[in-house]
């Protein structure tokens, strides 16, 4: 007993031991780093007081963000799409100001103000310091800056502030492609880098402005300002300049998007226009549109629900978003992958009697043309868009065969344009139906898919480009909104290179070949479904109408016209390039609820390509 | 009696009338003084910080009473008390982290708090006290120094925690958690070779950690501390201001009141973690000496305690509280002053703030039972 007793004394002597060793080794330490504390504050306070106190106590020295000016947008031709424009904010510095309430009493004697500019400003008070400008009044007017002047020596912490704001001179023209920018919201907030973004209050929100914000942006500079104990500025003592925002040249022409936005009228529908050489897009149309402009200072309310609840949606950008059966301009393609896939040959006839009917199914699918086209071969089929040859095509090649040629010019993917929002349409194959509805695929389903009804569905801006990759014989170049970025500093321009995808391979030119000749004589030949737009042509132009259904037709029930509502008509479809030797437009049309694509949107697309034509023809 | 039983505890009563009341309550006086006089010295800094606001001085004066009942109160339970209450501090604590983890509130983009329905909490506080109470607990069971097996037990005991709370994210916490507990196992002998070998393996292990654990605001705030001037609008901005204000208040300081950085508004979070450059523009370097010297009387009086207690576990624990106080105040002044990156530590007794100051002073309540319920040993 006594023996373990002793051995626990001396462990305990030796853990003692241990301790009192290491609590020296921490005292140490703690001596150690004290000195350098203590040495950092002498460093500070005593060598370099003089340094610290010139920056603290007679100037006092503030950092200032200066804003970078937002890179401007112009056209293909150099008119502006966007600038900046001053205007003249009304800020309060709460620090000098005694009475808020009284303040802000006086200031609305002098402007106008809404309840919602005051619940906005005492928002934005409680995120800023005290000494910093809080927006009370966007874009005063100039008898408000005049009356402010002359009452500013009254009103302490008042003060004006010269800002430029975006403005598009060209208003409603081309707005969906443009887009807008509006002030910063919480959620953007939360993904910028907040540093770069002091002093800017907006941010592109749609379209081009939105997609290239962080070229458009530029990059913050700051200016290191010493100020009086009101927070004057006395004087710059340090400026770093901002970068300013590159300026974006489109591949949009103006001219063209102004002569389809005009053709449409009060129609609603969308246009692609692309050069298939290198995949500029030279018009983007969404009919109707909307003034951008309304949207940079924030609309009031009424306004904006007017245009969100518009049964025309405005806001809705057709040519990227819209999504619509490809009706009859789908044919080219089937045709050609007809051809390609050794399914028809072109000399090959076939009789239509004006319907086509499966084995073991009742149900007659019926041509567009009741008495039937009688012997059609392939190039009557399109001219005339005979539906019976292209449901016996369809059932020939399967709609996997169908899908899969389609796939290879883009169809059912996003195209890869530079600006956000397009959708991907929707090609239909066997393994989709089973994955989305868990049903096989149906016959009817591929007879309907030959002539570009049923589940398929492509966008204005995919029919476009696919269009122009028929054009190009299969080389598919990615649209792009952008032709070139300048650098302010220097205006030098950069162009931006054509961006190739994987080509859709040819098998015998030749096929290419008969395919657009025949949409060649959609136009040309006194039976083609767009003969009425061939009149005084000066160039060689091939298209191909389509109509697509709204809303399914019984059996045997004729499709009147007139006795359908305006909103469940056909759309209207056409698809076009020029020239057809060496084609350098390619456009794709669609009218909501049109009706025919021969007469309604056939002439949309000739009005534009007359337009460009013109313009090629005087500039090479 | 043997000495492997525990130790029983008693009250000296060969003391004078006043002395032998300061025992009986269990409060150790140099201590109390040095502490009285810290907190009394922050009052007067946060009046200034808080630009001259009676009701922040009134509420903080409210929360030291708190902290000091706290104190007092846990000065009455015997170190052995203490040490049987550890793992279940332990486990408590543990479980409201994960809580914290799953149901928290979210303030200023961190998970932190625990609503309680009264008030909210941060249970990595607890840790602050649970960590190195149970590392001194797995270390004392056993003698000195610390076996293998027991100090594998002791670093998952300390690390589990501060990952939980570094994941919430609270670097700063997790910094002093984490040191807590190693303090204990260095104290306990932990051998110097294997020291060396963690910290040669944390260093390689620091790239890793950079790119997989760190948010993007933390390497942001290790990006400025390396460079200030490269952000001067965003994260740089604390550390200019504050330099600003140390270094301009020289050998005397502009006096109390006078500080223009913090009254000009130009000093961020002046009142919580960035007092220390109120204090130092009004005081000058001889007040921040000053201000030193008082929190190394504390700590020296800590240390003392240390060295006198009579088992292990009281060592350790005194030993690891006092030094993690150190941290507190190394880790805020050197963030201050620019030495240090910004990480979120307020400056000890004396930021405007709540649950940390309770957490401090119940430590010290810890302390203060440690030397106070002394045991005798016959001589």
């Amino acid at each position: 007993m006594g023996q373990l007793a002793g051995l626990a004394l001396k462990d305990h002597l030796r853990e003692s031991h241990i301790f009192q060793q290491r609590l020296v080794v921490a005292m140490v330490m703690i001596g150690v780093l004290v000195l350098g504390l203590v040495a950092r504050l002498f460093w500070l306070q005593i060598v370099n007081q003089d340094h610290y106190a010139t920056l603290s106590e007679n100037n006092r020295v503030n950092v200032l963000p200066i804003p970078p000016t937002r890179g401007l947008i112009y056209d293909r031709n150099g008119v502006l799409l966007a600038q900046n424009l001053p205007s003249f904010t009304l800020e309060l510095v709460p620090e000098h100001i005694d009475d808020l309430a009284k303040t802000l009493d006086e200031l609305a004697k002098l402007v106008a103000l809404s309840d919602e500019d005051v619940l906005r400003f005492h928002r934005n008070r409680r995120k800023k310091r005290r000494f910093e400008g809080v927006p009370l009044r966007f874009r005063l007017s100039d008898a408000e800056v005049a009356r402010l002047a002359v009452n500013q020596y009254r009103l302490p912490g008042v003060q004006i502030r010269a800002e430029l704001t975006r403005h598009y001179p060209l208003g409603k023209l081309a707005a969906h492609a443009i887009g807008y920018v509006g002030r910063i919201n919480e959620r953007e907030l939360q993904r910028l880098d907040t540093s770069d973004y002091l002093g800017t209050s907006h941010i592109g929100k749609v379209g081009i402005e939105r997609a290239y914000e962080e070229l458009l942006h530029g990059h913050v500079g700051f200016q290191q300002v010493e100020t009086n104990a009101q927070g004057r500025t006395l004087k710059v003592l340090e400026r770093t300049l901002p970068e300013p925002g590159r300026n974006l040249y489109l591949n949009l022409d103006v001219r063209l998007q102004r002569v389809a936005e005009q053709a449409f009228g009060e129609r609603n529908g969308a246009l692609v226009a692309i050069d298939p050489r290198n995949g500029g897009v030279l018009a983007l149309v969404s009919m109707p549109t909307y003034d951008p402009n309304l949207f940079v200072n924030g609309l009031d309310t009424l306004t904006f629900k007017q245009l969100r609840e518009s049964p025309e949606r405005p806001l809705f950008n057709r040519a990227l978003r819209g999504q619509y059966p490809p009706g009859s301009t789908i044919k080219p393609f089937i045709g050609l992958a007809g051809l390609e896939l050794d399914e028809i040959r072109a000399d090959e006839p076939l009789n239509c009697p004006g319907w086509f009917m499966l084995k073991n199914d009742p149900r007659r699918y019926r041509d567009w043309k009741k008495t039937g086209h009688g012997e059609t071969d392939l190039t009557k089929a399109i001219v005339e868009s005979c539906d019976v040859y292209f449901y016996d095509l369809a059932m020939r090649l399967g709609i996997d065969r169908i899908h899969d040629y389609l796939a290879r010019f883009g169809l059912g993917k996003r195209t890869g344009i530079d600006i956000r929002g397009e959708l991907s349409g929707l090609l239909p194959s066997s393994s989709w139906k089973r994955r989305t509805y868990r049903t096989v695929w149906y016959p009817g389903e591929t007879l309907i898919a030959g002539i570009g009804q049923g589940f398929m569905l492509t966008t204005p801006l995919q029919l476009a480009t696919i269009t122009a990759t028929l054009a190009n014989h299969g080389q598919r170049m990615t649209p792009r909104m952008v032709m070139a970025i300048q650098d302010p500093d220097n205006a030098e321009r950069q162009a931006v290179a054509p961006l190739p995808q994987a080509p859709v391979p040819i098998v015998r030119r030749s096929d290419w070949d008969t395919i657009i000749d025949a949409m060649r004589q959609v136009v040309n030949s006194p039976h083609g479904t767009a003969r009425r737009i061939a009149r005084g042509l000066t160039y060689t132009l091939a298209g191909k109408t389509g109509t697509a259904q709204v809303f399914g037709i019984k059996q045997d029930e004729e499709y009147k016209e007139e006795e359908v509502h305006r909103k469940l008509r056909d759309h209207a479809l056409f698809i076009a390039f020029a020239p057809v030797e060496k084609p350098t437009i390619a456009v794709a049309v669609v009218v909501e609820n049109g009706g025919h694509g021969g007469s309604a949107a056939a002439p949309i697309a000739r009005k534009l390509i007359d337009a460009w034509m013109q313009r090629q023809g005087r500039s090479e | 009696m043997s000495l492997l039983d525990p130790p029983a505890y008693t009250d000296d009563n060969r003391l004078g009338m006043g002395r032998r009341l300061l025992r009986q309550m269990h409060i150790d006086l140099p201590l109390l003084l040095s502490l009285l006089i810290l907190v009394g010295l922050g009052l007067f800094v946060l009046y200034s910080a808080a630009d001259q606001n009676p009701d922040k001085v009134i509420a903080q004066g409210l929360r030291l009473l708190l902290a000091f009942g706290v104190m007092l109160a846990i000065a009455q339970f015997d170190p052995y008390t203490l040490r049987f209450w550890s793992p279940w501090l332990y486990g408590v604590g543990l479980a409201m982290l994960i809580a914290v983890l799953v149901i928290g509130d979210v303030g200023k983009g961190a998970q932190r708090w625990l609503d309680l329905g009264l008030f909210r909490f941060q249970p990595s506080e607890i840790m602050k006290l649970a960590v190195p109470m149970m590392v001194a607990w797995t270390l004392s069971e056993s003698g000195l120094p610390p076996t293998r097996r027991r100090l594998l037990l002791a670093t998952g005991i300390l690390l589990f925690p501060t990952l939980l709370v570094a994941k919430q994210p609270d670097l700063g916490t997790a910094l002093l958690i984490a040191s807590s507990g190693l303090f204990v196992l260095l104290l306990a002998g932990l051998r110097w070779r294997v020291v060396l070998g963690v910290f040669l393996t944390l260093s390689a292990a620091a790239p890793v950690v950079w790119h997989y654990l760190l948010h993007d605001y933390q390497r942001r705030r290790v990006l400025t501390f390396l460079n200030p001037e490269n952000d001067p609008l965003g994260a740089g901005y604390h550390i200019i201001q504050s330099t600003i204000a140390i270094g301009s208040g020289g050998a005397y300081g502009k006096g109390w009141l006078n500080g223009t950085q913090s009254h000009l508004d130009f000093l961020p979070e002046r009142s919580t973690d960035f007092i220390f450059a109120v204090f130092s523009e009004e005081f000058g370097f001889l007040g921040a000496m000053l201000l030193l010297t008082l929190y190394l009387l504390v700590i020296g009086r800590g240390l003392y305690i240390a060295a006198q207690a009579q088992d292990t576990y009281s060592r350790l624990l005194a030993g690891s509280l006092t030094l993690t106080f150190f941290v507190y105040l190394f880790v805020n002044i050197g963030m201050v002053s620019g030495l240090l990156p910004v990480v979120g530590v307020p400056l000890p007794l004396i930021s405007y703030g709540g649950t940390s100051i309770v957490t401090l002073m119940a430590a010290f309540g810890m302390l203060m039972s440690i030397q106070t319920h002394r045991k005798l040993i016959a001589t």
